[in-house]
């Protein structure tokens, strides 16, 4: 690799884990501290790489060099504590053992930094900003076009985050006992979103949105290889991100379009993941539990078959039924009416549709109009055009032009 | 909004039904209270199965099921949230228990626990 595209691969891999293993050996309240330190570790790399080559092992050049920064930045913050602010209590730990950058601590300090991160006291929002940018190695910059707004929202949100933390005094360490099955919960609620953000997003960089999903799977594995968080629904959760992975090279044309489910190309689904998807979601179903994430990746399972059979929609319409009884959404309510069309017909699934009453909802217009598609065409369009102004966002409104097309 | 409890009355609990049978009566049923979810206004339930049910009488006494004396039984019930009673009798209409002959659906307001009620 050459050095130009070697730094930046590095930044992705290897910040984050310099940040998490220093963030847990200053204490969470520090963690600006780590990425200081990481930062200038960078640039310490870039400087130096550029005039005198690649070293050859960069990684441990970074590693070292992390090392020896933060042993000066200790000395120097030990000699400020005892001379100059002798009054003033400091709370940065001073621990004179090295860091320790073995594979096995910074996994280790990646999941408990993901812990800390999925705090309850903050805001879901801020728990993926956190986590996009010191478990993944996010750029300020990247984190903002994820979410549509910029810098300064996202520098604004980490602040009051990070701020929050030290208000809280968390601790990077692993919940124990019980504490690990609640705090379980908003880690994996927070890792779906994470997923979401990126299979949902409207960024249209279409790199950093299969990056975002990525990300929230090598998460999501790290807590299936730990032996305490190696739980069913933490498996459930994965499978369902291993099927919906496995459609991404079809979801879009060349152009760049999005393609309908029932429009794809089935032979561009990646069946290695799918496989991986249908392995994890048995692991998942060892238990006697069944979190949304089972029935979520179960339906998801459906999907990986192409055909329109009575029996793949009779059991998405059940697993629909049953997603909605533990975990109520307008777009499973949606999403089991249209489930209900296929089984039952049209006429049936309208009735149950116009129960719903989601009228500022534009997924209700688009289902209506499908529903109403070989019953009365007008009304179809109606719904549609309806859809079509209340969609927001440029793909929805494409999405739903293909369907009027489709009608006309 | 309430709270209504929708309670299944069997006219005879101990009749038989084949597996194809129950099997789809627990389709319609799970179809049925999909629905009511659907629409965000499901808050729980519970199906009542005929095993292991025991009735107790004054002075100790244990008998079991709650057949013999008692003809009617309850198989279930189902918890929703409606603005009305009135909304709550629409959902009750659709319940596939009332397919069967003398069955019904008892419809009664949850006590809110504010004291008043």
């Amino acid at each position: 690799m050459q050095q130009q595209e070697l730094l930046p691969h590095l930044f992705r891999t290897e910040f984050r884990k310099i940040v998490t293993v220093l963030s847990r050996h200053f204490g969470i309240e520090h963690i600006e501290v780590a990425e200081d330190i990481a930062s200038e570790t960078f640039l310490s790399a870039l400087e130096t790489w550029t005039y005198n080559g690649l070293p050859e092992n960069p990684t441990a050049w970074l590693y070292t060099v992390a090392k020896n920064k933060t042993k000066n930045f200790l000395a120097r913050t030990t000699l400020f504590d005892q001379t100059i602010a002798k009054s003033i209590a400091s709370s940065i730990r001073i621990d004179e053992t090295e860091l320790d950058l073995s594979d096995k601590n910074i996994t280790d300090s990646q999941l408990q930094m993901l812990f800390a991160v999925c705090h309850p006291s903050i805001s879901t929002e801020a728990q993926i900003s956190l986590a996009l940018r010191i478990l993944c190695g996010f750029g300020i910059d990247e984190i903002a076009n994820a979410f549509l707004t910029n810098r300064e929202t996202i520098n604004k949100r980490l602040f009051r985050a990070k701020e929050k933390l030290r208000l809280e005094k968390v601790v990077i360490e692993f919940p124990l006992g019980e504490e690990i099955n609640n705090r379980l919960e908003t880690v994996l609620t927070t890792l779906y979103l994470l997923y979401n953000e990126g299979y949902y997003s409207e960024s249209n960089d279409a790199v950093l949105r299969e990056d975002l999903c990525l990300e929230a799977m090598r998460l999501n594995y790290l807590l299936i290889e730990n032996e305490q968080t190696n739980q069913h629904s933490v498996n459930a959760l994965f499978s369902l991100m291993c099927f919906h992975s496995s459609r991404f090279p079809a979801r879009k044309n060349g152009s760049g379009q999005m393609v309908l489910y029932k429009d794809q190309d089935d032979s561009l689904w990646n069946q290695e993941l799918i496989a991986r998807g249908i392995y994890f979601l048995k692991q998942a179903s060892q238990g006697e539990k069944f979190s949304k994430y089972h029935l979520e990746a179960s339906i998801a399972y459906w999907h990986t078959i192409k055909a329109d059979t009575n029996e793949k929609w009779m059991n998405i319409l059940q697993l629909y039924n049953q997603l909605l009884m533990i975990s109520y959404s307008p777009i499973a309510a949606l999403n089991r009416t249209f489930a209900l069309s296929k089984v039952y017909g049209d006429q049936e699934a309208i009735g149950e549709a116009e129960k719903l009453q989601l009228t500022d909802n534009h997924y209700y217009f688009i289902l209506l109009g499908e529903l109403y598609k070989n019953i009365d065409k007008n009304k179809a369009m109606e719904y549609l055009e309806k859809a079509h102004s209340l969609a927001q966002t440029q793909t929805d409104k494409q999405t739903i032009q293909i369907k009027m097309n489709e009608l006309a | 909004m309430d709270e209504f409890i929708l309670i299944f009355r069997h006219q005879d609990g101990q009749k038989l039904a084949s597996p194809e049978q129950m099997q789809i009566w627990m389709k319609q049923t799970m179809d049925w209270i999909g629905g009511i979810a659907a629409q965000n206004k499901f808050s729980g339930g519970n199906g009542l199965p005929f095993d292991d049910a025991k009735v107790v009488w004054p002075n100790n006494v244990v008998t079991n099921g709650p057949f013999g004396e008692i003809k009617e039984t309850i198989g279930g019930y189902i918890i929703v949230k409606a603005d009305s009673v009135e909304e709550a009798v629409e959902f009750a209409k659709g319940s596939p228990v009332l397919q069967g002959d003398g069955n019904s659906v008892e419809v009664r307001k949850i006590a809110r626990a504010d004291g008043v009620h």
